[in-house]
């Protein structure tokens, strides 16, 4: 068992032999190895997060035809470093009348509810955290405590427009794990388990051809829980004043933005492992671990790339148009894709895999098909109600 | 190994403070939050009588579904009444709602 | 003392303690969120117990649905920003002595049965209580009626909370 093949159990084992040379039991060696292995992953993570940063704001800078930062080291490459000495360097403000405990601890947990996804994702046949075998429905669980801290950050912080755009954007996530939720089950579906490695294994064919519709309202769905544009009431700069983020400032500020941005790139990551395959590409994996971690973190980042795209590209939409888009359109699609995916996945069982993908892929496109229609002829209506039906222009003479 | 009392005990205990939630506070949301308790440590007893008999024999399990699905509901229509009330009565302490009292 | 003894000791210590935190503390949103504490350690429980689909689901509906729905409650039924005055009412020593009483009953009762020292029988390996759990909850001759039925509940429950109280203007 090679470093090169089994990286992780090779550390262990080594590890293993110093600590029970110092004379520890075992079961306290064991342990440590997990604490240390633990803070490896965090410190690996957070050293991700500090690139993520320079990422985001070349790629919007380049979205807004201009330069981005490039001042500060070629390329701009220390400027997270000199906006985290400024973060830190500021002065710790907590509103007057604001509860304490809960204004400080609702940063903590929003990034906490960022990291501990990362147990969940198998970055090589050999590396994951924690095989769950309950892996996808981990994320949606995950995702629920960040809702909490958003909550906690809004009541917290005394502030009227605090509370409203927490509000919100609570609305917004809680409406929106459904169809996420439900578009995570079409993967189960087809690999037969909800561990995360189990589907990745079951990617001979990337999924997103066999479920195209269901990456793009997962990739929506997902959009949404990032609380990222175009569904980022949470932030509204121009409307809400940031927010629940307002009374935030130095660290803690710091805290929620990084932490959106890791959790951003953790669904693009998430948005590959469930539809693209996950460390798979054509066999690569097989040749070496360190080479499938690399071909997960260039999907997560391709993912990360897709959510910038159309986060600097759209506007945002009103709040109600956002619950509305998601009970009206996104809900019920999303639940009859789920319907027909079982369906049809039953009734093609023992057939050649060429007839059942191109069957299960034209199926996701007349479903999108026929739910686009239903939207068009609704909203058709719904303009004829409120100005009337077309007139043929008439021409002047 | 952890013998089944333990989690019994554990589960019993924590009963008792929801019961004690239940029957000592003011607030009608306090109240609730004393059902949610009791519910739980309900939910904490099924699961250990299903890991310490036969694994294979799901119905523990299912019945702790069962009890997720039903304090969902009943939470929900719960709030929703006493949210309606504060409407009215712009008060949701329990011993002020004594309209239905002789 | 295993390891296993001493951390299911930990947690249900600590789950008790939270538990005991949202009865009696006088600030309706701290002790929502005693409660978010609570139904972690009941989380971690399930996890102990190896029943982990039900640790997560108890995160996703619990924690991410019915501690937020009380946190809005707790906000929509209050006059101001803070709580004030006591949270606990004139006859709370008899729910007190009633929640004791309570509890001794049932550990009295529990020490009749010869059962109580069993130590798990250990899982089979290959075994996927997912899998299991999943067949059984649509399988007709499992628990597919209550399955249903629980759904036509929480139907009837989201229509009903939606229209007591929806705001007629």
């Amino acid at each position: 068992m090679s470093f090169w093949k089994d990286p992780l159990k090779v550390a262990a084992d080594w590890l293993m032999g110093i600590f029970t040379g110092w004379g520890m039991p075992e079961i306290a060696a064991q342990i440590l190895i997990g604490l240390l292995g633990v803070v490896f992953l965090l410190s690996a993570l957070m050293v991700l997060d500090i690139g993520l940063v320079w990422v985001e704001r070349k790629v919007v800078s380049r979205f807004q035809s201009r330069i981005g930062p490039n001042r500060v080291g070629p390329f701009g490459l220390i400027q997270p470093f000199a906006d985290i000495i400024k973060l830190l360097i500021k002065e710790d403000i907590t509103p007057q009348g604001a509860d304490k405990v809960v204004y400080n601890l609702a940063p903590i947990l929003s990034m906490m509810s960022v990291l501990v996804l990362w147990a969940v994702v198998p970055l090589a046949p050999t590396i994951a955290g924690v095989d769950l075998n309950v892996g996808a429905l981990y994320i949606i669980a995950t995702g629920a405590i960040g809702t909490l801290s958003i909550i906690m950050a809004g009541w917290s912080s005394n502030n009227k427009y605090s509370l409203i755009g927490a509000f919100r954007e609570v609305a917004v996530l809680l409406s929106f794990e459904i169809p996420m939720l439900t578009t995570m089950l079409i993967p189960t579906i087809f690999a037969g388990s909800m561990g995360v490695l189990a589907i990745t294994q079951a990617q001979d064919i990337w999924f997103v051809f066999k479920a195209p519709l269901a990456a793009l309202i997962f990739l929506i769905a997902a959009i949404a829980e990032l609380g990222r544009a175009p569904f980022d009431m949470g932030e509204a700069e121009s409307e809400l004043v940031s927010g629940y983020n307002i009374e935030y400032s130095g660290m803690k500020f710091g805290m929620f933005y990084a932490g959106e941005l890791l959790h951003a790139f953790t669904f693009g990551g998430f948005w590959a492992i469930l539809f693209f395959g996950g460390y798979r590409f054509f066999g690569l994996e097989q040749v070496s671990p360190f080479l499938a971690v690399a071909v997960i973190l260039f999907k997560a980042l391709i993912g990360y790339w897709i959510i910038m795209w159309i986060k600097y590209t759209l506007l945002r939409i009103r709040i109600d148009h956002m619950l509305a888009f998601n009970w009206k359109f996104l809900t019920p699609v999303a639940f009859v894709l789920l319907m027909v995916t079982a369906f049809m996945n039953t009734f093609l069982r023992g057939t050649p895999t060429w007839l059942y993908i191109s069957s299960m892929f034209l199926s996701n496109v007349l479903l999108g098909w026929i739910s686009l229609e239903v939207a068009r002829s609704y909203s058709r209506k719904e303009r004829e109600k409120a100005e009337g039906p077309k007139q043929v222009i008439q021409a002047h003479h | 190994m952890v013998p089944l009392s333990w989690y019994l005990i554990f589960s019993a205990a924590l009963f008792s403070i929801g019961l004690f939630g239940v029957l000592s506070r003011r607030n009608a949301v306090a109240i609730l939050l004393g059902i949610e308790l009791m519910l739980n440590s309900v939910n904490v007893n099924l699961a250990a009588f299903w890991r310490y008999g036969d694994v294979m024999d799901i119905a523990g399990q299912v019945f702790a579904i069962i009890v997720f699905a039903v304090a969902a509901a009943e939470v929900s229509v719960g709030l929703a009444l006493v949210i309606s009330v504060y409407r009215r009565r712009n008060t949701v302490i329990a011993d002020d709602l004594n309209m239905l009292k002789w | 003392m295993t390891g296993e003894k001493i951390t299911f000791l930990v947690v249900a210590v600590l789950t008790l303690v939270f538990a005991l935190r949202v009865v009696t503390t006088g600030n309706l949103v701290h002790a929502a969120l005693w409660l978010v504490a609570t139904l972690s350690g009941i989380a971690v429980v399930f996890a102990l117990l190896q029943a982990n689909f039900l640790a997560v689901v108890q995160v996703v509906v619990y924690i991410g649905a019915i501690a937020i729905l009380f946190i809005f409650a707790v906000m929509l039924t209050r006059k101001e920003m803070r709580d004030r005055g006591p949270q606990l009412n004139q006859n709370w020593w008899f729910g007190a002595l009633l929640a004791v009483m309570t509890f001794g009953g049932l550990f009295a009762l529990l020490q009749g049965w010869n059962g109580l020292s069993n130590t798990p029988a250990a899982i089979p390996s290959g075994f996927d209580a997912v899998s299991v759990l999943g067949n059984a909850l649509v399988s007709p001759d499992a628990y597919v009626l209550p399955f249903e039925v629980a759904s036509v509940l929480l139907v009837a429950a989201l229509v009903g909370a939606v229209y007591v109280a929806f705001n007629q203007k």
